[in-house]
């Protein structure tokens, strides 16, 4: 029973993360702190990944003469991958969402977003 | 309001901390997901393409189609900004 | 942020850190077949290169020097250059991005190969590069007044 826990204990601080990401995006009003949230979740999902792909005993996924190419001196390198196209992805999505903030800054005058709402509801 | 979305939040917290409990052990060498395709990738990275770094060789050449849609991703990224935000001769059209 | 730091210690260290940064980008970039690297960190290195002189120097020099236009080009020149490479295997009857069958001569299929994800990282890198100076360029384009 503790040996699961143990065996698993940075995976759970991963999903620790998770929650604090999604905390941010629901829980907070301003909408640059929503921004913040969403990349605390992108990394806890990178740091998920990485996580899974470690083998004992076995080193960084680039072939060493002197190991040979086994398949079990190395590291996956599958999921390592995939990340860097993910980390491609969120700077995409943080780019473009920084965009329509100033934009909406620029036509509302506020980022918070009660007070959007309402001149949101009186300019309509 | 609040305090509904935290208990919501707290119960998620558990459900995904209890399915994590079926997860493989950290650094298991029998995992399911490195036992399927990716050794055929770690013993093929010298012998077929000479790139003693194996990550890029998944990427540029094994997962190559995956990165010409991600390079598609990040230009369109640009062109989305450049269409939010004009500067310069776009202003004027705008 | 748009005008000159008019300050001679950064002015004096970011002229001379710039080529520096910038010959590290290209190390990364043509070292991702040995190390870690490769397309992209090699093209953030060198967007990073430009950020530091428009920030430090002013934008009606830089602009000048590397116009926005320039940041738009380069960023579509480094997809089209993607794109061939997988284009061009299709001459020799091989399929969409099948790097040994590029029309290279008399070089084997894992040479041709090597040269083939050489010459794909060289356009990632140059597509990363203009986007993130493009990104940068609009997002600080006029500030909300």
């Amino acid at each position: 029973m503790i040996e699961a826990w143990v065996d698993r204990g940075t995976y759970f601080m991963t999903m620790l993360l998770l929650v604090l990401g999604l905390y941010g995006i629901i829980l907070k009003r301003n909408l640059v702190k929503k921004l913040i949230g969403l990349n605390i979740f992108q990394t806890a999902i990178f740091l998920f990944f990485i996580q899974g792909s470690t083998k004992f005993g076995a080193t960084v996924p680039v072939v060493d003469s002197r190991l040979g190419t086994g398949a079990m001196n190395y590291v996956n390198p599958l999921p390592h991958a995939l990340i860097l196209t993910a980390i491609v992805v969120s700077v995409a999505i943080t780019g473009v969402a920084l965009a329509l903030l100033i934009t909406i800054y620029r036509r509302y005058r506020s980022l918070d977003e009660r007070i959007l709402l309402e001149r949101m509801r009186q300019s309509s | 309001m609040k305090w509904f979305s935290l208990i919501i939040l707290g119960a998620f917290l558990a459900l995904v901390v209890y399915a994590g409990g079926d997860l493989p052990a950290l650094g298991d060498p029998e995992s399911p997901s490195h036992v399927h395709v990716s050794p055929s990738y770690i013993e093929g990275s010298i012998p077929e393409t000479r790139t003693p770094n194996i990550v890029t060789a998944v990427l540029a050449d094994y997962r190559g189609y995956d990165t010409l849609g991600e390079t598609l991703v990040i230009v369109t990224a640009g062109l989305a900004v450049l269409l939010i935000l004009p500067r310069g001769a776009l202003r004027r059209i705008r | 942020m748009r005008r000159r730091y008019e300050n001679p210690i950064v002015e004096g260290v970011s002229r001379v850190m710039v080529p520096l940064i910038q010959l590290f980008g290209l190390y990364v970039i043509a070292h991702g077949h040995y190390g870690p690297g490769g397309g992209f960190q090699g093209g953030v290195i060198l967007a990073a290169s430009m950020m530091l002189l428009r920030l430090s120097l002013g934008e009606e020099q830089e602009h000048r020097r590397f116009s926005p236009r320039a940041a738009a080009a380069l960023s579509a020149v480094g997809m089209l250059v993607f794109a061939a490479t997988g284009l061009l295997s299709l001459v020799e009857g091989k399929e969409f991005l099948n790097y040994a069958g590029l029309p290279l001569g008399e070089l084997s299929g894992a040479e041709a190969r090597y040269l083939g994800i050489l010459m794909v990282e060289i356009g990632i890198g140059l597509a990363v590069w203009g986007t993130l100076v493009m990104l940068f360029d609009h997002l600080l384009g006029g500030e909300a007044k």
